[in-house]
């Protein structure tokens, strides 16, 4: 029988707690944000996403704040974005490796808090391998600072969410009559926790979720998705693939026979693609295990949007950094 | 309650616009580039650019983001991503807005505008030269000024389909 992760929610409301006064101040989670202020960040989104055409990719929307990434765990494709983003917006930006960082010196997190916030940061970005580790981080800090989760344990990566909804909004358009699956390790993905939260808080038409027994969560259907076990039924009619990354743990571990053999019951090759619907799309939060859980035909085929979902994220990662500094339109929620 | 009193015609407001832009037009051998700054200016803009028949399309920009009050500012409507379908690099750019009045959109929509490239010459036309100006900006090309107008009193340019003027009063919020 497969165990649900530890604890997911590490505190009490953290959901409330990133809203005040109905307007986002931190981002933890997807759960709980309401479908206009999701569609407003998409919105905001889309208003940033003109500006590749201008010679000077740069807004001064953040001019003179100061926006520190606090990386406990290494991700360079996502601190990079993070890092992008706040410059286009025009603030000035502190990429710390926290693991080379005093706090393995005997420091505790929290005064590293307070020497950040004694240097005028504004906004703290924090990636970090225990679920929580943001929404601790939020609840300690100074009032006028924003904590945005850039994916924590198990629990949450809210901005990979919602810029996989972006993806499918500007590539699909209305999400109340698409089929969308989410195929492999659900049960470790915090990525795919938050996509489900995201994709029923908009209403998508159907969410299905497809992969073996062991890497699926027990009561997965409480979710609020169709479960498939089998990948043949499962991708049928669908008009969205979102692929997730395998860890090398898990191939290591009893949660999978083999590489090989999950490639051949989950992978994602052409024959397979030709199941969905002839339009379908095909994403993946990259990097992507070529030959484990996508073909590389797949992954560099028609169908795939897996690059422009990195040229999104960086737009919606403007969205929310100049929405929790309230510099953009906000409804609400 | 406000109260609303309608202004001049706007069309031969445009056609006298128009007409103070051929001179400059001229000289730049009828080459120009026009931008409507959102939401009133891509409507003055259009309106010009039927008169002037130009070989370009014309741009639109959105400079919310540029205001400097963006922050003060509160709930703003949903923003645009701007569009100039073509390099401003060496360009004459005439830059089009409804109503002139503090010049801070102005401001704005030249910072934008650099950001995308550098135009040989900016002209500034605007259907409404309203006075009150907070900085040194001033319009090549005026439809009407009004300059004896009270910091109460609003001129706005109703449109897409007619465009009508307005000046009314705006309300003062009670302490």
């Amino acid at each position: 029988m497969n165990a649900l992760p530890a604890p997911h929610r590490p505190g009490p409301l953290p959901t409330r707690m990133q809203l005040e006064d109905g307007r986002l101040r931190h981002l933890l989670t997807i759960e709980g944000l309401g479908r206009p202020l999701i569609e407003q960040i998409l919105d905001n989104a889309e208003s940033f996403a003109g500006m590749n055409d201008q010679g000077v990719k740069k807004l001064p929307l953040l001019r003179g704040k100061t926006v520190a990434n606090l990386f406990f765990e290494a991700s360079t494709r996502t601190r990079t974005t993070f890092e992008l983003a706040a410059k286009r917006l025009s603030a000035d930006v502190l990429s710390l490796n926290m693991n080379a960082s005093a706090t393995t010196k005997g420091e505790t997190l929290l005064d590293t808090l307070r020497n950040l916030e004694a240097m005028q940061c504004d906004m703290f970005v924090v990636r970090h391998a225990d679920s929580g580790a943001a929404h601790f981080i939020a609840r300690h800090v100074a009032p006028h600072i924003s904590v945005l989760n850039a994916g924590d344990g198990r629990h949450a990566h809210p901005t990979q969410a919602l810029l996989d909804v972006f993806t499918i909004r500007r590539h699909k358009g209305e999400l109340s009559k698409l089929r969308v699956a989410i195929v492999g390790d659900v049960l470790h993905s915090r990525v795919a926790r938050s996509q489900i939260h995201a994709l029923n808080t908009l209403a998508t038409g159907e969410v299905r979720v497809i992969g073996p027994r062991t890497l699926l969560p027990a009561a997965v259907e409480q979710l609020g998705v169709q479960v498939y076990h089998n990948m043949e039924q499962g991708l049928k009619d669908v008009d969205v693939i979102i692929m997730l990354r395998l860890q090398k743990e898990r191939m290591q571990g009893a949660f999978i026979p083999s590489e090989h053999e999950y490639f051949q019951r989950y992978g994602l090759d052409a024959r397979r693609l030709a199941l969905a619907h002839p339009e379908a799309i095909v994403m993946h939060p990259g990097p992507a295990n070529r030959g484990v859980e996508i073909a590389s035909e797949v992954a560099d085929g028609p169908h795939s949007v897996i690059l422009r979902q990195v040229t999104y994220g960086l737009s919606v990662r403007m969205a929310v950094m100049s929405m929790v500094m309230g510099v953009n339109p906000q409804v609400r929620a | 309650m406000n109260s609303s009193t309608r202004l001049p015609d706007v069309e031969p407001l445009l056609d006298h616009m128009a007409d103070a832009l051929r001179a400059p037009l001229a000289e730049h051998e009828g080459q120009a580039h026009l931008i409507g700054i959102h939401t009133g200016g891509v409507w003055v803009a259009g309106g010009l650019h039927r008169r002037l028949d130009l070989d370009q399309p014309m741009g639109t920009l959105d400079i919310t983001y540029y205001r400097d009050d963006l922050a003060h500012g509160g709930l703003h409507p949903h923003i645009r991503p701007s569009r100039l379908p073509w390099s401003v690099d060496g360009q004459l750019v005439i830059l089009v807005d409804d109503v002139l009045h503090t010049g801070r959109t102005v401001r704005a929509a030249l910072n934008e505008i650099f950001d995308f490239g550098r135009p040989a010459r900016v002209l500034l036309a605007t259907l409404i030269d309203r006075g009150g100006h907070e900085l040194p900006i001033a319009a090549d090309v005026v439809g009407a000024r009004y300059d004896d107008l009270a910091p109460t009193q609003r001129i706005k340019l109703n449109g897409p389909e007619p465009l009508t003027l307005t000046l009314s009063e705006r309300e003062v919020p009670t302490p």
